[in-house]
């Protein structure tokens, strides 16, 4: 199974697209590094991630077929 | 009798009790930017009761596409005092209190007591933590706002006290120095913080007044471009009282540059190529002038400790400043100090200072 992972901000730009799929992780730090092995650009970066919507934890477990996505902060105004 | 407020009064489930709400209401504004700009606008004309604005910067011609309070009339004035000169001459019976300086630890409480809301319409990291450490303690909601580029970022922080969470919920740290760029340097058009700030006032509004839903415990992602809106939820993290003051004491004592990075220190190596990068770069030595050795290879000049203060002169000059003295103690007090008297500026202590310089050259 795939999970759908969903970027924002400066991480959209750094790997050019805003929408991607990957093969499941077990759970989010599974993903995290697996991210950082794909997109070594992005590992020094700060961000949030949602799993179906709802902000997760780093031990929390990601269900086949979710939606994650990648939140960074953003400051200006 | 028709008043200005008759179409509050007509709309169902607002009418006369959500106005009185309103003109009950004492808002706190931080920031008159591109944000601010429409959040001031709107509360004034929905007629909010009391609107404080906080803004040390003064309005300069890049300002101008998006922070519509302000024209060509006004560069140079400073921009919570145009903004109360704007508003009382549009409503008399507006209560308005102009704070000309920037929002710090030392004056932070004092600032927000009074009021019953605030609204983070900042530019930067330091003020945002400030401002949200600052509500957690004096238990005020507050509504939260940030663009990056094309993208938004819309939440309501503490709207219920200690059951509500807070930005270090969702963001428990800041990103490091330099990983999430200003608006001065990537970019935006004039519009987009028109549409988020506007998102922070209708926020503002239905929470006072107790009309619809608003996004507690939630944060909304709005992309200009294509419309997309990203809603998340947000529940406690036992991670975000790592870091946060836990009394108006120890917020008083932190330093939010420094907690941001802001004062990090940078090495020699990119110290060289800043200097490559940055001609205009102002390499400083802080140390007396007999202290050894001398830095060699690179143009430089000294400017003591004591005499930092009388120098700002020589500082304002230059964007970029980098300073060194022997270990990198000094000058890192010394970068802090620039840095809060020239908040736009590039300022960096260097690391280790000179002793650290001979791996280097």
């Amino acid at each position: 199974m795939e999970v759908t992972i969903k970027v924002f901000g400066k991480i959209s730009e750094e790997i050019g697209q805003t929408e991607f799929s990957i093969e499941s992780p077990d759970n989010v730090f599974a993903l995290i590094e697996r991210l950082n092995a794909q997109f070594p650009k992005i590992r020094e970066l700060k961000y949030a991630i949602a799993i179906n919507r709802q902000l997760a934890k780093s031990s929390d477990d990601i269900p086949d077929g979710a939606e994650v996505a990648l939140l960074p902060p953003f400051s200006g105004g | 009798m028709k008043d200005r407020f008759d179409r509050h009064y007509n709309l169902k489930g607002f009418a006369k009790e959500g106005q009185q709400k309103l003109q009950n209401a004492k808002v706190l504004i931080i920031g008159a930017g591109g944000l601010g700009c429409p959040i001031l606008l709107y509360l004034a004309a929905v007629g909010v009761g009391k609107i404080g604005i906080v803004d040390g910067d003064s309005i300069s011609e890049s300002n101008l596409s998006r922070q519509v309070l302000f024209g060509q009339q006004d560069l140079g004035k400073n921009k919570a005092k145009v903004v109360g000169e704007i508003l009382n001459r549009k409503y008399a019976n507006l209560e308005m209190e102009v704070i000309p300086e920037f929002l710090r630890t030392d004056n932070v409480i004092g600032y927000l007591q009074d009021y019953d809301l605030v609204i983070d319409g900042s530019d930067n990291f330091p003020t945002r933590y400030l401002v949200n450490d600052a509500c957690v303690l004096l238990n005020k909601p507050l509504v939260f706002g940030a663009l990056y580029q094309n993208e938004g970022q819309i939440a309501v922080f503490n709207a219920r006290g200690g059951d509500s969470v807070n930005y270090r919920d969702i963001y428990p740290n800041p990103p490091s120095a330099g990983e999430v760029p200003n608006c001065n340097e990537i970019g935006i058009l004039g519009v987009f913080p028109g549409i988020i700030g506007c998102m922070m006032a209708a926020e503002a509004i239905k929470l006072i007044s107790d009309f619809g839903e608003i996004l507690d415990s939630k944060m909304l992602f709005y992309n200009f471009l294509n419309h997309s809106e990203y809603k998340i939820g947000i529940s406690k993290n036992p991670q975000s009282d790592l870091n946060r003051p836990k009394s108006v004491k120890e917020l008083q004592s932190m330093d939010y540059q420094d907690f941001c990075g802001l004062s990090e220190a940078i090495s020699w190596k990119e110290v060289r190529t800043l200097i490559h990068d940055f001609p205009d770069a102002f390499l400083v030595d802080v140390r007396e002038k007999d202290e050894e050795p001398q830095l060699e290879g690179l143009a430089f000049q000294r400017i003591e400790m004591d005499q930092i203060n009388a120098s700002f002169g020589k500082f304002a000059q230059h964007d970029t400043i980098l300073l060194f003295c022997q270990t990198g103690i000094r000058s890192a007090k010394a970068a802090r100090k620039l840095q809060e008297e020239f908040p736009d500026k590039y300022i960096r202590s260097i690391k280790g200072g000179i002793n650290a310089i001979e791996f280097i050259l």
